[in-house]
């Protein structure tokens, strides 16, 4: 779809806009932006904007609501808002009721979210708004409400704000599940999409469609973004993630700028970054710091002191990667490599958040690797190529959830609501079995060797199925959403009234001894002690922290930049854009080893202080590195090669053991690896997360049995405990099937090793060098080495102490 | 009986309880030798059944299977002369009346040839029609066995708290808990959750030299 084509009508859409529309425009010296009109004409059962950011969609997904209450008064809701964020709908109430005050329009705008008043949201059940502002999950339990027909019953368009970032999650699909119900209770309801750039807009429609498919509008992207690397007077470190070592140049660039959004891809980094820039910050500049383990107060604080203009710079996260619009900030510093293109590109649009004006961003690599998947994603930023991963078929938890909800609402007819399911996007392809087996699962639990036979939870009735007992649909509705918190603790300063801080991870929690330090909301806080189910801490200025690992996921660097960076190896004229440490790096490479070539496998050999070592140059990501790992080694430990040892980073795995690999084909192979994954999965961290969230989301788990410790009172137990049930009487229940499922997609990312074993299709070449290689030598040093305790291990223990009983003579 | 100490569910840590050697099994069970007794407590057999039969998860329906079969490992293992169960044996009296036929008949299996003691708890408060004895609580030599600890009580042995530790950032394990005065059990049952030996439910109960016994492959004592 090229962008220019929707233009051609633009001044015959022109005409739809009313008078008084027209005149606000012209009043603020404003000029509908064609998409916009192009929005206004549209009659289609679907449709799917995709715009840059600052591009107007939101007003573009609002006006024809506003010229339709405008021109007649509608009875009850017309237009349903969804958005990912709470502060988003509550951005768009304010943003609203500045044109509905020009306009004297007699609307009413509301929003509905998790912290709305008990007693507003009951009143909008009975006498919903104009136009109501929600959220995936609000909506979902809306539709749980046998009152959902009379609300629904007159709407008239559905707005999806921010699809893109919906689409990436199970929200989306627990959503798009939500309108497969809404088209039936409102058949003649239109859907709007709104988006960002994305690299597959046709995909993304099909997401959205409902029966009939949607049209893709895009608007023009704007000019090209001023996007480049922060030059600097030393060369970026071997190894690491933190963007440390450039904090005093970061600051000059804050310095010189008016707002400055500093994106860091962790929240224990940014923590860390943060000390570093405020360690240079002489002058006082104001600068924040924004993550999502912080409490919400202190991220209240930041927003409102941004919105007030009194910030310089923020240090943050993902956490505000969507949304708000910050109008001041004009530059935006990524620090480290960016992982992944489009989150680039949708960062980069923060700065300068109006259209027709250039962003400008700086892109900070952490460490040498990292200097060239920046050069990368500079590269695919001007050619506007965009990554991303296929949306897999919609997830089976999600649907379980759905079926339980729909009977919440009213008894229902199963093959009524297995087509109705079939018309969203991302369950199309659903099977009958499939949704029977979902079905089973929300009515019987599912299991093969015993029932509850009296206690079934959904019943058939004259052929429609229902809730054994409707005192069931509180915990059901308790029970709504496909976010699964980990489980945290509050951080508390010691002390009378002792301020709350933030948040960390429980298995953060576990492993502190009072005296531990760890940073958090940029401050060193030292652990007092556990109290009240709150983690007690006191201000310690003077030492050195031990790194915060509370959550924040380390995102894999996405195929096509690893692709790039690949080509950029292999192309000696690609060097010259890179700085001249990097070349240089690259050109010792060549010398005593040798470059890997996309297409093939490089895998490199040689010993260094006794151990044997074998690097791989796989480009596949870290987490699938990761796993890789796990499993190679495993074949060596059954191959007599005695591995100790393994590290990965984005580009490349290394092992290391006590004897030399020779056969590298014949650890790589695929069919033993699989197998080794399903061996070593079964029993796995990983695999028991999985679960509790597979669990939770289709309602075997309550959100209250987990997590919950009151004082005095007994914790419920584990989901650790189901799954190990589970797994011994019932392998193949359909809680499992999912886990194993999702795990192989998601979690250990087996797909992308498999991907790229195929492509090099036993392209294998193995060089022996004589010694560690420049390419292997930041591994060397990378954090997050991974020991394998097997025989290796063993023999070095039986040595040690074997030298020790002949030290002490005691042969 | 056989050998114990040896690793596994027999693996075990050996203290005195008022002048009466006991042995706090790895599995969760306590082993009293001169009297060949085993205690366990907290069974809570019927818990899936009693959340779906209120409307709730229907979680997998395998616990008292698996409970049954972890006690019948023990009680084989010991063959002891009597077995007291500490209350809370049945998630509640409707559970009782629930218990499938094999179930039933494995218990029964179990009793037979033994003294069976089942002690009150607060869900199973009432007659129980199992094999064995059904009392508020019972006397052995200068032992109490009740289920829920009384503050100020001395040689008294109980459950009711599902006492858990945590040590080295591992999982949290089930433990027992004990000082001179008193011991309290690990619950025994599969879906049994639990309550952290740090907690201020337990301060009334024990002195400050108190420790925790977990349970697991091995028995691992640290202090509460």
């Amino acid at each position: 779809m090229q962008p220019g084509s929707i233009c051609s009508s633009a001044k015959g859409n022109r005409a739809l806009l009313p008078p008084a529309f027209a005149a606000w425009f012209a009043a603020r010296g404003w000029q509908a932006h064609p998409h916009q009109l192009e929005l206004l004409a549209a009659d289609d059962a679907a449709l799917l904007l995709i715009a840059p950011t600052g591009g107007g969609k939101t007003l573009a997904g609002f006006l024809p609501t506003l010229v339709d209450l405008a021109a007649a008064p509608h009875e009850g809701l017309h237009t349903l808002y969804i958005s990912p964020l709470k502060a988003l709908a509550a951005d768009i109430a304010r943003n609203l009721a500045r044109p509905v005050a020009d306009l004297a329009l007699n609307i009413r705008i509301e929003d509905r979210t998790g912290d709305t008043k008990a007693s507003t949201r009951a009143r909008q059940r009975v006498d919903p708004p104009h136009i109501l502002l929600t959220t995936p999950e609000s909506l979902a339990l809306l539709l749980s409400y046998p009152e959902a027909p009379q609300i629904f019953a007159g709407l008239k368009r559905i707005v999806v704000d921010e699809i893109h970032a919906l689409a990436e999650s199970k929200r989306g699909d627990q959503l798009m599940l939500g309108l497969s119900r809404l088209t039936r209770l409102a058949p003649s309801a239109r859907r709007v999409g709104l988006s960002a750039t994305v690299e597959d807009p046709a995909a993304l429609a099909d997401f959205l469609a409902g029966p009939r498919p949607a049209r893709v509008v895009v608007a023009p992207p704007g000019p090209d973004p001023d996007i480049g690397f922060l030059t600097t007077l030393t060369p970026p470190p071997w190894a690491g993630g933190g963007g440390r070592w450039a904090a005093a140049e970061i600051l000059e660039q804050v310095k010189a700028a008016r707002t400055t959004l500093i994106f860091v891809n962790t929240r224990a980094l940014a923590e860390l970054f943060y000390q570093a820039i405020w360690a240079e910050n002489t002058e006082n500049l104001p600068i924040a710091l924004h993550h999502g383990s912080l409490s919400r107060e202190a991220r209240s604080r930041v927003e409102a002191a941004m919105a007030a203009g009194a910030l310089r710079a923020i240090v943050c996260t993902g956490s505000l990667d969507l949304g708000i619009d910050w109008g001041d900030v004009d530059l935006v510093i990524q620090i480290g490599a960016p992982k992944n293109v489009k989150r680039l590109v949708q960062r980069i649009g923060r700065a300068n958040h109006r259209y027709n004006a250039p962003s400008r961003a700086l892109l900070v690599p952490a460490n040498r690797f990292e200097v060239l998947e920046c050069q990368a994603a500079l590269e695919a930023v001007a050619a506007h190529d965009l990554d991303g991963t296929p949306r897999g078929p919609g997830p089976l938890d999600v649907l379980c959830q759905h079926i339980l909800l729909t009977a919440c609402a009213s008894p229902f007819d199963a093959s009524a609501l297995f087509a109705e399911v079939k018309t969203a996007g991302p369950y199309r392809a659903l099977s009958r079995a499939a949704f029977d087996d979902c079905l089973e699962f929300a009515a019987t639990g599912g299991y093969a060797l015993r029932a509850y036979d009296r206690w079934q939870r959904l019943v058939e009735v004259d052929g429609l199925w229902q809730l054994r007992d409707p005192r069931n649909t509180r915990a059901l509705r308790m029970n709504i959403g496909t976010i699964v918190d980990v489980e945290t603790l509050k951080v508390r300063l010691r002390g009378r009234g002792g301020g709350h801080l933030g948040e960390v991870e429980e298995s953060f929690a576990a492993r502190l001894t009072p005296g531990d330090t760890f940073l958090m909301g940029g401050e060193i806080v030292c652990f007092e002690g556990l109290r009240d189910m709150a983690v007690e801490v006191s201000r310690r200025a003077s030492r050195k922290p031990r790194i915060a690992v509370f959550s924040g996921s380390k995102f894999s660097t996405s195929t096509l930049l690893n692709k790039r960076v690949q080509r950029i190896i292999d192309d000696r004229g690609a060097w010259a854009a890179l700085p001249a440490h990097t070349a240089h790096w690259l050109h010792q490479q060549g010398e005593i080893s040798q470059l890997p070539r996309p297409g093939r496998l490089l895998a490199e050999s040689f010993a260094r202080n006794t151990h044997e070592f074998l690097c791989l140059y796989a480009f596949a990501g870290r987490a699938a590195h990761q796993t890789l790992g796990l499993l190679v080694t495993k074949q060596m430990e059954v191959a007599g090669l005695e591995p100790l040892g393994f590290v990965a980073n984005d580009y490349a795995l290394l092992i290391w053991g006590l004897q030399p690999v020779e056969d590298v084909a014949a650890l790589l192979k695929i069919d033993g690896l699989r197998d080794g994954l399903e061996r070593w999965l079964g029993d796995n961290a990983v695999m028991k997360r999985s679960f509790r969230n597979i669990a939770t989301i289709a309602g075997l788990i309550e959100r209250n049995m987990i997590g919950q410790r009151k004082s005095g009172k007994q914790a419920t137990f584990s989901s650790d405990i189901l799954y190990d049930t589970l797994r011994r009487y019932d392998p193949d229940h359909l809680l499992l099937r999912i886990t194993r499922d999702q795990a192989m997609h998601g979690l250990v990312e087996f797909e992308r090793i498999a991907a790229v074993l195929a492509e090099i299709d036993g392209q294998i070449d193995h060089i022996r060098a004589p010694h560690v290689t420049p390419l292997a030598a930041p591994l060397l040093l990378e954090y997050g080495k991974v020991p394998i305790r097997g025989a290796g291990a063993e023999r070095l223990v039986v040595a040690e102490a074997a030298r020790l009983m002949a030290e002490a003579g005691l042969e | 009986m056989r050998a114990i100490g040896e690793i596994g569910v027999m693996d075990g840590y050996r203290f005195q309880l008022h002048g009466q050697d006991l042995l706090a099994l790895a599995s969760g069970g306590l082993y009293w030798p001169a009297q060949n007794m085993l205690v366990v407590s907290d069974l809570h057999l019927g818990k899936s059944e009693r959340i779906a039969r209120r409307g709730g998860s229907l979680l997998p329906p395998f616990e008292v299977l698996e409970t049954l079969s972890r006690l019948t490992d023990l009680v084989e293992a010991l063959e002891p002369h009597e077995v007291i169960c500490l209350g809370d044996s049945f998630d509640d009296l409707a559970a009782v009346e629930a218990l499938e036929e094999p179930d039933f008949a494995q218990l029964k299996r179990l009793a037979a040839g033994r003294i069976w003691t089942w002690i009150e708890g607060n869900h199973d408060a009432g007659p129980l029609s199992v094999p064995g004895s059904h009392v508020a609580e019972r006397r052995v030599q200068n032992l109490t066995f009740r289920h829920i600890a009384q503050p100020g009580a001395v040689a008294e042995v109980s459950g009711h708290y599902h006492p858990k530790q945590r040590v080295a950032g591992g999982r949290a394990r089930p433990c027992f808990l004990l000082d001179r005065q008193r011991i309290i059990l690990p619950a025994f049952g599969t879906y049994t959750g639990g309550l952290m030996v740090r907690d201020a439910a337990f301060d009334p109960l024990f002195a400050n030299d108190a420790r925790a016994v977990l349970t697991g492959a091995r028995a691992i004592v640290c202090p509460r």
